[in-house]
């Protein structure tokens, strides 16, 4: 098998590994998978967490790990979330957006800069009628809504990405 | 020209660099880990049920936040996250006096009558801080910690707007919200002082490049940020009535919090939860 070919069969599996809190919304789908590296039949992938202070994190990397490990080829896979490249909201797949919908959350607004205005359509009706409930939500990276035109409550990925910081050398 | 440290075996080469490194990775364990655990303790007590989940949420991210600095420490080979967390005595802590202060009177199990305006004034005060000595450390010497700072800055508007929003409201709201706020920025000034402060090698974290700017820098922009929206702003200058924190110096109010705290560690410290 070529190494392209294991590289596909590897990301296949990566989408197949749904978030913990997000049954059908893969880890892949979320933007979380950063780096895949093959070597014969040892794997190394690099993750990056949507929320540091996420305690879903170790159980995400088992779950990884394990999935891999699957594979009648592969070894051994070593699964690591790294700080070094930041999730952003953009990171998620358009696959990724629709299926957090199936699950009565709206995807994060595209292009949203820090201190933007962000609005929100229903995840079921797509009416702009809604309102924000409470910034924060069962799970660091949501939102929690109310849509008064099909009057269902909803939630919705908060947008994150990089503020705008005086970078002083 | 600024140095880039990449790793942590490189960061051992220089003991200097290595001391001052862990004494500030200590400060923002520390900080966030004791305002976590007195966030905890008002789970389910909050004053109503959308704050409670996002208090809890806060404070749950929080955690999250001083355990990466922990991680960075086991990088160094201090120790693992949750030996640092559970297993060092207060005078090994590096938090600030006025963020392990007890939440108010009674205790969490019986009669918790805790104090909301103590809540929303110290997390604001804190919140601001914590913004401010990130963003003087989000260009650090070590990248590592200057990864994690950037992460941090990501998500920490959301906890800084929330507190922000309490006090804008509670200021504006009755003549009771305003006094009682009022009282706890005037005790907050009394007690706050070693928070905006970097410890015995506050010289060496400037001069290693750790930060980016020193406790008098840090101690204006704090300044000029809360007196933006305090109403009253207190006239006296800001001291350190229980000591210096950043000095390992502690009050009884620690002790109780750890030992909650560290309670189920403690009862089997082999174990693997």
């Amino acid at each position: 098998m070529s190494e392209i070919d294991r590289l596909e069969e590897i990301t296949a599996v990566l989408k197949t590994v749904d978030d913990p809190e997000l049954p059908s919304v893969s880890v892949y789908d979320l933007g979380m998978v950063h780096k895949v590296n093959v070597e014969e039949d040892t794997i190394t992938i690099q993750m990056v967490p949507t929320f540091a202070g996420c305690p879903a994190l170790d159980f995400i990397e088992i779950k990884v790990k394990r999935a891999i490990e699957e594979l009648e080829w592969v070894k051994e896979c070593h699964v690591k979330f790294t700080m070094e490249h930041q999730w952003s909201t953009e990171a998620i797949t358009n696959k990724g957006k629709e299926e957090l919908k199936k699950h009565g959350i709206a995807p994060p607004p595209e292009n949203y800069r820090p201190g933007d205005e962000w609005s929100v359509n229903c995840p079921y009706c797509d009416s702009t009628y809604t309102s924000m409930e409470n910034v924060f939500g069962p799970t660091a990276c949501r939102s929690i809504l109310y849509c008064h035109s099909c009057r269902n409550p909803f939630e919705a990925m908060k947008p994150v990405v990089k503020p705008q910081i005086s970078m002083k050398k | 020209m600024s140095q880039h440290i990449e790793t942590a075996e490189q960061a051992k080469q220089d003991s200097t660099y290595l001391e001052a490194l862990k004494e500030l990775l200590f400060q923002l364990g520390d900080d966030d880990l004791i305002i976590s655990f007195r966030g905890s303790e008002w789970l389910g007590l909050a004053p109503h049920i959308e704050e409670d989940v996002a208090y809890s949420s806060i404070t749950q991210n929080t955690m999250g936040h001083a355990a990466m600095y922990y991680n960075l420490l086991d990088e160094l080979g201090v120790g693992k996250a949750d030996v640092l967390a559970h297993d060092r005595i207060p005078k090994q802590r590096r938090n600030g006096t006025y963020l392990e202060k007890r939440n108010g009177e009674g205790t969490y199990l019986e009669e918790p009558y805790y104090d909301w305006a103590l809540a929303v004034v110290r997390n604001y005060l804190y919140e601001v801080f914590k913004k401010i000595k990130l963003e003087a450390i989000a260009n650090s010497s070590y990248q590592p910690l200057a990864f994690v700072a950037r992460k941090v800055l990501m998500e920490h508007p959301y906890h800084l707007a929330h507190w922000k929003l309490w006090m804008e409201q509670l200021q504006s709201a009755t003549d009771e919200s305003k006094k009682r706020i009022n009282e706890r920025v005037q005790e907050a000034w009394k007690e706050f002082e070693d928070v905006l402060e970097l410890g015995p090698l506050a010289n060496d974290m400037r001069s290693k490049q750790l930060i980016a700017i020193g406790e008098e820098e840090m101690k204006e922009r704090w300044l000029e940020e809360v007196k933006s929206v305090l109403v009253d702003v207190p006239d006296s200058p800001l001291e350190k009535k229980y000591g210096n924190g950043r000095n390992g110096e502690h009050t009884t109010d620690l002790n109780q919090a750890l030992d909650i705290l560290s309670e189920v560690y403690a009862s089997d410290k082999a174990a693997i939860w």
